[in-house]
C-alpha cells in the first residue's frame, strides 16, 4: 500500500486530429490523482474532463488492462511503455510519479505504424507478417493423437518463452532501426523449436524475412534495445535464431 | 417463437456422428461461391475462419480491434479441458460430460454437452499439431492441472496464457487462411446490424471506427462469435471494448436471448482499490490449485495476515466443502467468500477481500516451483497492489467474468433467425448456470473448428438462396436506422460521459442483480434502470462528429445497448424465482446456505423474444430432460 495521497500532475501529450494533419503537444492538468490509480484510468479521468468542456478527448487504445492483448502502447518520458521494466503501459501506476511531475506522453513513432490519431497507431504491418509464414499448415482434423508427438520440455519451455509475444509492437519502437526482428525473431523461434514447426522452416523464415523488407521495417544492429523494452522478456537470442535459420533456409532452399 | 433444439436422435454417444453423416455437404468446388461473415476474431470466430477458409469458402472477418489477434480470448489464463485420461486418473468423455452438466446446475442442453465433452480430445490435438506450446513433463508428453469443480487432472494449459496461445494458434491458422486468400480480414469494424432478408440473414451493418462511415456486407451465412457481455457490471474482468451490442441487434431483429441473467461470478481477482477503477483483473483460478482461502476468525481483525496464528484463521472453504476443500466450482467459492466479507469478516483495508495464501504450498515445494506455475500472476498481482504475494497472502473477491446466458442455439448452434449463428460466448451454450473452469476455451474451440464446418455447410448446401446485395433496400433501411442513432446522440450535447453513466448502471447491476439477488433488489433495479435511460438519452455527452475515429461514440453506442439489454438481463432474474449456479436468488436457499433448485418449475431455458421499441419481451421455454444424468442437489462437500 501507498502511503502518498492523491496529487496532481501535468500530462504533455500528442494531439494529432488524423493522418494527415499536423500535431502539436499540449499540455492538460489532472488533479487528484490518487496513487493506486493506473497510468491509463488517469488519463481516462483526463478524457472525461476534457469531454464535460466539449473537448475532444485524447485517443489511446487499450482493451485488456491487464498486459495480454498488445493494444496499449505509449511513450511516457521517452520509455516505450513506460519506466517499468518488461511491462506494458496498462500496468504503469501513478504511484510511479509524485506531486508536480509534468509527464510527456507520444505514440509509438515509427514509419511502418502511421499514426492515425493522437496516440493511436496503425500497426497492421505486424498482421501481414504473420501471414506471410507465421503458422503451421495443418488443416483442421488432420491431426493425429497429441501425445503421439514427445517436445523435450526444455525445448518447449523455450518455445514458450518466444510464443509469449503480445505483438504490441515496442520492440520495432524501441530499435533504431525500426526493425521487426524481435517479433519476426520470436514467431520463427516459437515454431522451429517444436518438431511440428520443422516442416516449413524454410518457406517460414524466407516468407517473414521478405515480407520484413517488403513493409519497410529496418535490420538489426545488436543495440538490444527491443529485449529491454518487450513486456514480455522475449530475449535477443530469438533474433539469432532466425538469422540461423534464414541462412540454413538460404542454403538448403529447395524452391 | 418455435424453438426447436433439432436434437438428432440415437443414443447420445452416437447423435454426432450420425448427425454429421445427415447434414448435407457442399461440394468442394461450390464452396467458393457462398460467402460466410464471420464478427469477432476470438476463439471461435478465428477457429470459425480457419476451419472454414480451409474448406473453401469465401469468409469475411470482422473485429473492432486493430488486429484479430487483440480479441477478449486472449486474458484467459488457466487452461482448457479435454476428457485425455493422460494422467490415469479415471476421466473420460462421460466424466467430462457429466462434470459440465452437474457444475452448471442441470440447466443445459444434455446432447450439446455430450458433444462438447467428445471434440475436447480433437480439440487438444490439433492444438498441439499447429504449434500451441503446451506445458509438457520431462518425457516430453502434455502435462495436466486440477481445475474447479473436477476430481481429475484434465486441464491442458501453457503457463498462465493459456488463452494466449489458442488464440495465437486460431489467429495463426486463420492468417494461414488470409494467405490462401479464402478469409478477407476486416479490422476496426463494429457490427451494428443483422441485415435480414425473406427471413434470412444475409449481411451485416458495420461501422467502420476510422472513416465512421456505415458500411453493408452481404453474404449466405452470418456467424456471430461476438463474446459476453460481463462488462453489463461496468466493473468485471472482461476487456473495455467488450459488449453487448452485437448480440443484442440480433435480438432486435428476431433471434431469442437465453437465459440472460446466468452470470459467472469469478472468485479470484484482485479487489478493487478506489472510485477510479476502470476494470478488475482476474488471477486464474488454478492458483486455487496451490492456494488457501480465509479470513480471520475473529470480525474486523486488523493484524497483518502473517501475524495471525493458525488457530485464529477460518479456511472457510475446506471447513464447509471438505471434499473439493478450495477446489469447488466458481459460484460456490464467490458466495462463500460473500458470505463471510458481508458477515464483517473480510480481509485488509476495506474488509472487501479474502485472502489467497500460499505459504504451506511455498513451504511443501519450494518457491522456485510455486514461481514456475504462477509466477506471471504473482507479477500482476505485484504491479497492480505493489504486495509481494510469496510474502504476503494475497487479498481477493469476486468479480464479474463469463456470461453463459447468450443467444438462443438449436443444436446447430444456429439462431431462432436462418443463417444466423453463434458461437462461443455469444450463444447461451453448453455451461448451464455455471461454468467450470477451462471449459470456455474448450467451447470457443469446439465451436469454431469442429461444429462450425458441418453445422454451416449443412445450412449452406439445404437452404435456398435469392440474391442479396449491399443495393438492397434491407440494407440500406438499416445503414439509415443506424445513422438515425448515432444522430440522436450526438445531438444530445448533455454533460454525462458514456463511463459515468456506464459506472452508474454498473453500481445497480452489482448491487442489485449481482451475487445475490432478491425479488426487492430486482424489482428495485427494474425502477432504476430505466431511470438510467432516460437520463442516457437526456443528457449524454458526446463530442466529435460521426465520420471520424471517435471513440466516445463508440463507448456511448455499447453503453446504449448495455442499458436497455440490463432491463431483460433483470427481468430474466425476476422470473426464475430459484437459485441456479450463479443465479442465486436469496429467497432460494438450503438451511445451510446453499442454492436450492427448483427443478419441477424452472427446469428449462428461458427464451425471451423481442416485441418492439417500448413493449415488454414475451417469455418462451426450452424444456430441458435429463436421460443420461440423475439430476440431484449439487454437493462438493
Amino acid at each position: 500500500m501507498n502511503e502518498q495521497g492523491n496529487f496532481s500532475v501535468t500530462v504533455r501529450v500528442w494531439r494529432q486530429a488524423g493522418p494527415e494533419e499536423p500535431g502539436k503537444m499540449v499540455s492538460y492538468p489532472v488533479r487528484d490523482v490518487s496513487p493506486d490509480m493506473s497510468f491509463l484510468e488517469m488519463l481516462d479521468i483526463l478524457n472525461d474532463n476534457l469531454l464535460k468542456t466539449g473537448e475532444q478527448p485524447i485517443t489511446f487504445e487499450s482493451d485488456c488492462r491487464e498486459g495480454i492483448c498488445g493494444s496499449c502502447g505509449l511513450v511516457v518520458n521517452g520509455d516505450v511503455h513506460g519506466p517499468d521494466e518488461h511491462s506494458t503501459v496498462c500496468q504503469l501506476h501513478m504511484r510511479r510519479f509524485k506531486n508536480g511531475d509534468v509527464i510527456t506522453v507520444e505514440p509509438w513513432r515509427v514509419k511502418t505504424f502511421p499514426v492515425l490519431k493522437d496516440l493511436a497507431v496503425d500497426r497492421s504491418a505486424l498482421d501481414r507478417l504473420i501471414a506471410a509464414g507465421g503458422f503451421i499448415s495443418t488443416d483442421t482434423g488432420a491431426a493425429q493423437d497429441a501425445n503421439s508427438v514427445a517436445v523435450e520440455k526444455d525445448d518447449a519451455e523455450e518455445a514458450m518463452d518466444a510464443a509469449a509475444c503480445i505483438g504490441c509492437g515496442a520492440c520495432v519502437v524501441a530499435c533504431p532501426n525500426g526493425a521487426a526482428m524481435l517479433f519476426t525473431g520470436a514467431k520463427v523461434s516459437h515454431l522451429a523449436l517444436l518438431p511440428q514447426g520443422g516442416p516449413q522452416r524454410t518457406q517460414r523464415a524466407l516468407g517473414m524475412v521478405a515480407a520484413m523488407d517488403r513493409e519497410g521495417f529496418g535490420n538489426c544492429s545488436n543495440e538490444y534495445e527491443c529485449e529491454a523494452v518487450c513486456p514480455k522478456d522475449v530475449k535477443a537470442a530469438n533474433i539469432a535464431r532466425l538469422n540461423r535459420e534464414f541462412l540454413l533456409a538460404n542454403l538448403t532452399a529447395k524452391r | 417463437m418455435k424453438l426447436d433444439a433439432k436434437i438428432p436422435a440415437g443414443p447420445i454417444e452416437k447423435k454426432w456422428d450420425s448427425h454429421k453423416f445427415d447434414l448435407k455437404l457442399v461440394n468442394p468446388s461450390n464452396r467458393r461461391k457462398f460467402d460466410v461473415l464471420i464478427v469477432g476474431s476470438g476463439l471461435a470466430g478465428a477457429s470459425a475462419a480457419a476451419s472454414l477458409g480451409e474448406l473453401g469458402y469465401n469468409v469475411k472477418v470482422f473485429t473492432l480491434h486493430d488486429s484479430p489477434r487483440r480479441a477478449h480470448s486472449i486474458a484467459a489464463q488457466g487452461g482448457i479441458n479435454a476428457a485425455k485420461n493422460y494422467p490415469n486418473d479415471g476421466d473420460s468423455v462421460w466424466r467430462l460430460f457429466h462434470d459440465t452438466v452437474k457444475g452448471g446446475d442441470y440447466r443445459a442442453r444434455e446432447a450439446n454437452v455430450y458433444r462438447l465433452a467428445q471434440i475436447s480430445n480433437q480439440i487438444i490435438d490439433h492444438c498441439a499439431a499447429i504449434g500451441v506450446p503446451f506445458g509438457r513433463e520431462y518425457g516430453g508428453l502434455l502435462s495436466n492441472r486440477s481445475f474447479g469443480g473436477a476430481q481429475v487432472s484434465r486441464t491442458f494449459y501453457s503457463r498462465g496464457q493459456t488463452g494466449q496461445q489458442l488464440l495465437l494458434g486460431a489467429y495463426s491458422a486463420m492468417m494461414r487462411q488470409v494467405a490462401a486468400g479464402t478469409v478477407t480480414l476486416l479490422p476496426r469494424r463494429e457490427m451494428v446490424d443483422v441485415v435480414i432478408k425473406n427471413g434470412q440473414a444475409r449481411g451485416i451493418t458495420a461501422r467502420n471506427l476510422l472513416t465512421g462511415e456505415i458500411e453493408s456486407y452481404a453474404g449466405h451465412a452470418v456467424l456471430l462469435c461476438t463474446g459476453g457481455y460481463a462488462n453489463a457490471f461496468y466493473l468485471s474482468t472482461n476487456a473495455a471494448s467488450c459488449n453487448v451490442s452485437a448480440a443484442w441487434a440480433a435480438f432486435k431483429r428476431g433471434a431469442g436471448f437465453a437465459n440472460p441473467c446466468f452470470t459467472q461470478i469469478h472468485p479470484t481477482c484482485i479487489p478493487r482499490s478506489g472510485e477510479h477503477q476502470s476494470k478488475l483483473t482476474l488471477m486464474s483460478e488454478s492458483l486455487r490449485n496451490d492456494g488457501r482461502v480465509w479470513v480471520p476468525k475473529a470480525k474486523g481483525d486488523a493484524r497483518q495476515p502473517n501475524d495471525i496464528p493458525e488457530a485464529e484463521r477460518d479456511y472457510f472453504l475446506e471447513r464447509r466443502y471438505p471434499a473439493f476443500g478450495n477446489l469447488v466450482p466458481r459460484d460456490i467459492a464467490s458466495r462463500a467468500a460473500k458470505t463471510v466479507v458481508d458477515a464483517g469478516f473480510g480481509a485488509g483495508a476495506t474488509g472487501q477481500s479474502v485472502y489467497l495464501d500460499f505459504r504451506d504450498a511455498i513451504t511443501r515445494k519450494g518457491a522456485d516451483k510455486i514461481k514456475d506455475a504462477y509466477g506471471n500472476l504473482f507479477d500482476m498481482y505485484y504491479q497492480i497492489t505493489d504486495e509481494n504475494g510469496y510474502k504476503t497472502p494475497m487479498r481477493i473477491y469476486p468479480a464479474p467474468h463469463y456470461t453463459m446466458g447468450g443467444l438462443w442455439v438449436d443444436y446447430n448452434l444456429m439462431t431462432t433467425i436462418p443463417g444466423l449463428f453463434a458461437m462461443g460466448e455469444a450463444n447461451f451454450s453448453d455451461h448451464g448456470a455455471n461454468r467450470l473452469g477451462a471449459s470456455a476455451l474448450m467451447q470457443g474451440l469446439a465451436d469454431g473448428f469442429f461444429i462450425a464446418p458441418s453445422t454451416v455447410s449443412g445450412y449452406l448446401a439445404s437452404g435456398k438462396f435469392e440474391t442479396a446485395a449491399p443495393g438492397d433496400k434491407e440494407f440500406s433501411e438499416s445503414a439509415a436506422q443506424i445513422q438515425e442513432r448515432i444522430n440522436r446522440l450526438l445531438a444530445v450535447k448533455g454533460k454525462k460521459t458514456p463511463s459515468e453513466l456506464h459506472r452508474q448502471l454498473g453500481n445497480v447491476m452489482w448491487h442489485d442483480a449481482g451475487m445475490g439477488r432478491s425479488e426487492t433488489s430486482l424489482k428495485k433495479a427494474m425502477k432504476k434502470i430505466p431511470e438510467i435511460r432516460e437520463e442516457f438519452w437526456k443528457n449524454i455527452a458526446v463530442s466529435g462528429s460521426a465520420g471520424d475515429f471517435n471513440q466516445p461514440l463508440e463507448k456511448a453506442m455499447k453503453v446504449a445497448d448495455f442499458i436497455e439489454f440490463s432491463e431483460l438481463f433483470v427481468r430474466d432474474a425476476l422470473e426464475r424465482k430459484e437459485s441456479c449456479g450463479g443465479h442465486f436468488r436469496d429467497e432460494s436457499c438450503t438451511a445451510e446456505g446453499e442454492a436450492r433448485r427448483d427443478d419441477e418449475n424452472f427446469s428449462h431455458a428461458s427464451v425471451w423474444e423481442y416485441q418492439g421499441e417500448g413493449r415488454a419481451a414475451l417469455l418462451n421455454k426450452e424444456p430441458l430432460t435429463f436421460e443420461h444424468i440423475k439430476m440431484a442437489e449439487r454437493s462438493y462437500k
